[in-house]
């Protein structure tokens, strides 16, 4: 991935990594992680749904709203390789497209809580002190607000004052604001740890003492060195925002038919699964495999950037 | 000694409370008392024995504090969401506009009208639903609290009972096939959501084997595919961090030294290592409380259990701004004081958690 390449481990190389001459922190992390078949596939798999998704336009043989009122319910044939569910739409072209929905939201929401934990964490483990106790216990209280009900109030305020007209766009935009709101603060908290760490390392103090300012110290120094916990700790956020956009469009709460998710399907198919179990299946195994790939890729990015983690 | 007696009591009390109710049993009111007292008052003596008592009374203060905040927050957003009890698409007569307004107190002065929301809060008066005419919300919070309780700690057992065990099966025996298929069962768990369990479950044990019932929520039959679908999430995760936290111990001196001593491995397995590697499992305890709460939203929904968070999802299609900020307060308030037995509890148990 070209992200490891961006990163360094926080620690010196374990011991049992031994020490490979001529290899930068990077170069052995990247390393340990192609020789991780799991991870490997896992991140060959996340692409290919990647790329499904961005080409839907593309690759979806029909449109994800287009009926077919004489192809009502059928199960996978040569025409609708995944059949078509109980409005005569195209269950592949709807998968398809979910995929571009559940990537999004997954990607989306990653790099918006990465800028916002990363900078709200990096000042208050870079002041520390008062700021940083009155900043820590603004998260706590945000923190004690289960997820699911800030997810659910957000997308309430949001929709309460009609800003978008245009609906996908709308329940998609309210969905994006809301998962940031939630998950960028387990991102601030472990900046914050990782600043508070490194801060103490003397290769920050040199550079404090040859003049750099603090925002050089923090851009420069600090976070290159705190990159590896914070790209893992991404990896889980991408499938648990996913998750919890197939939980809010699976309640009702979220996009909701004609367009398509994921979570939208499950919701259409999973009461007919033992009448039409391919409305069921094919949503079902997408979810599961995204998952299990976005899980395996950040157990082996884990083990890259911090060998000692192996295997916990 | 006396750590021992008392700790096992809490534990038969608990069993007790949790048997009963699960067979829907009544559970008697001195039974609630008898549990209250003992888990309570003996955490109090045990927390001022050891010099606990200034870090518990910060943390009650800290959690008191964040119940106000969000207090506070459902007030604003209940003020400044548009529509209301008089939203209709009639345009009612000015006498009866002022009458709802005085029925839902939004004619005093707004700070009059917060004072008196958190005042109400503290009498434990959530207010006035906007669909449910003349039914006040902590009537109906207080009707559903039981069932998602209910659900809750069956299913937090259930991850417990599952994952504890296979994690320390896993962990004892890195790599062997009791590991990987330990580990396999956990990733998957992880990756599964359960909307999609929950309607393979019902297949199998209601449609084939007839053995459960596939909704509502009266009675044991009706408990057991709610809490196992609920709980093999955390279980599977339980399950990691058990693995993770047992292999960290049996790697530690004192099990070598215990190993050179030529205690039985039975020995080492419960005396040393479980005791030691459960502690981050138990810290952990809080997380998963909230998982579980998020779980709930969709198992709820899917069994159709009258649950606080099945009244949340409806409320929020009829926009009852009240209701739903009773059943945000309600949960949070849940999620507060799970964190706060869990960290009282977790630093109970290892001293070495520092009360910084």
């Amino acid at each position: 991935m070209s992200t490891a390449t961006l990163a360094s481990t926080s620690s010196p190389p374990a011991a049992s990594a031994g020490p490979k001459k001529g290899k930068s922190l990077q170069r052995e992390a990247l390393d340990r992680l192609l020789k991780n078949k799991s991870a490997v596939v896992s991140g060959v798999v996340i692409l290919f749904v990647c790329l499904v998704g961005a080409l839907a336009p593309v690759l979806a043989p029909y449109p994800f709203d287009e009926q077919f009122l004489d192809r009502v319910l059928i199960p996978p044939s040569s025409q609708h390789w995944l059949g078509t569910d109980s409005l005569g739409r195209d269950m592949l072209s709807r998968l398809i497209y979910g995929a571009r929905i559940s990537m999004a939201v997954g990607v989306i929401t990653a790099v918006i809580s990465l800028l916002i934990g990363t900078f709200y964490g990096a000042i208050s483990g870079w002041f520390g002190g008062w700021a940083d106790s009155v900043m820590m216990r603004s998260v706590d209280i945000l923190d004690s607000i289960p997820s699911i009900v800030l997810l659910i109030l957000v997308k309430l305020v949001f929709d309460a004052f009609d800003v978008i007209g245009n609906p996908e766009l709308k329940a998609l935009t309210g969905m994006l604001l809301a998962l940031s709101l939630t998950s960028w603060v387990s991102l601030a908290r472990v900046v914050r740890g990782q600043v508070l760490q490194v801060k103490q390392m003397s290769y920050v103090e040199a550079a404090r003492s040859m003049g750099a300012s603090g925002t050089r110290v923090v851009s420069q120094h600090i976070m290159p060195n705190i990159m590896g916990p914070v790209i893992v700790l991404l990896t889980f956020q991408i499938p648990s925002n996913i998750l919890y956009e197939s939980f809010l469009s699976f309640l009702g709460l979220g996009l909701q038919p004609p367009f398509s998710s994921w979570g939208v399907l499950a919701n259409d198919g999973w009461r007919s699964l033992q009448s039409y179990p391919h409305l069921m299946i094919s949503p079902g195994v997408a979810i599961f495999v995204a998952m299990l790939a976005f899980n395996l890729l950040g157990d082996g990015l884990r083990d890259a950037f911090d060998p000692q983690m192996r295997g916990r | 000694m006396i750590t021992r007696v008392w700790g096992l009591s809490v534990a038969i009390l608990f069993a007790t409370v949790v048997l009963l109710s699960f067979f829907a049993y009544e559970i008697p009111t001195a039974l609630w008392w008898l549990f209250s007292i003992v888990a309570f008052g003996g955490t109090a003596v045990f927390v001022f024995q050891q010099g606990m008592t200034f870090y518990v009374i910060r943390r009650l203060f800290e959690a008191a504090f964040a119940v106000l905040v969000i207090a506070t927050l459902t007030f604003i957003l209940l003020r400044v969401l548009p529509g209301g009890p008089f939203d209709s698409d009639k345009a009612l007569p000015p006498e009866v506009m002022a009458n709802l307004a005085a029925k839902y107190n939004l004619d005093a002065p707004l700070f009059q009208q917060y004072l008196d929301y958190i005042g109400g809060l503290l009498r434990g008066d959530l207010g006035q639903s906007y669909k449910y005419i003349s039914r006040d919300i902590t009537s109906i919070i207080s009707e559903s609290l039981p069932n998602s309780i209910q659900l809750g700690v069956y299913a937090l057992l259930v991850s417990y009972l599952i994952g504890i065990p296979m994690g320390v099966f896993a962990g004892w025996k890195p790599n062997s096939a009791v590991d990987v298929s330990c580990m396999t069962f956990a990733i998957s768990g992880i990756a599964l959501p359960s909307f999609l369990v929950a309607p393979i479950f019902i297949l199998i044990f209601v449609k084939t084997l007839g053995w459960f019932e596939p909704a509502l929520w009266e009675g044991p039959a009706y408990y057991v595919l709610p809490m196992l679908v609920l709980g093999i999430r955390p279980a599977a995760v339980i399950a990691r961090l058990t693995r993770a936290s047992v292999l960290e111990v049996i790697h530690s001196d004192y099990i070598r030294t215990a190993k050179a001593k030529g205690l039985a491995a039975r020995t080492i397995l419960f005396k040393h290592v479980l005791r030691n590697s459960l502690i981050p499992v138990l810290s952990l305890s809080g997380p998963l409380a909230a998982a579980i709460l998020t779980g709930s939203f969709v198992i709820e929904q899917i069994f159709a259990i009258p649950g606080v968070a099945k009244h949340l999802v409806l409320s929020v299609s009829n926009r009852d701004y009240p209701l739903i900020l009773g059943a945000t307060l309600v949960f949070s308030l849940f999620l507060i004081v799970a964190n706060l037995i869990t960290d009282i509890l977790t630093a109970i148990v290892d001293p070495r958690v520092k009360m910084s």
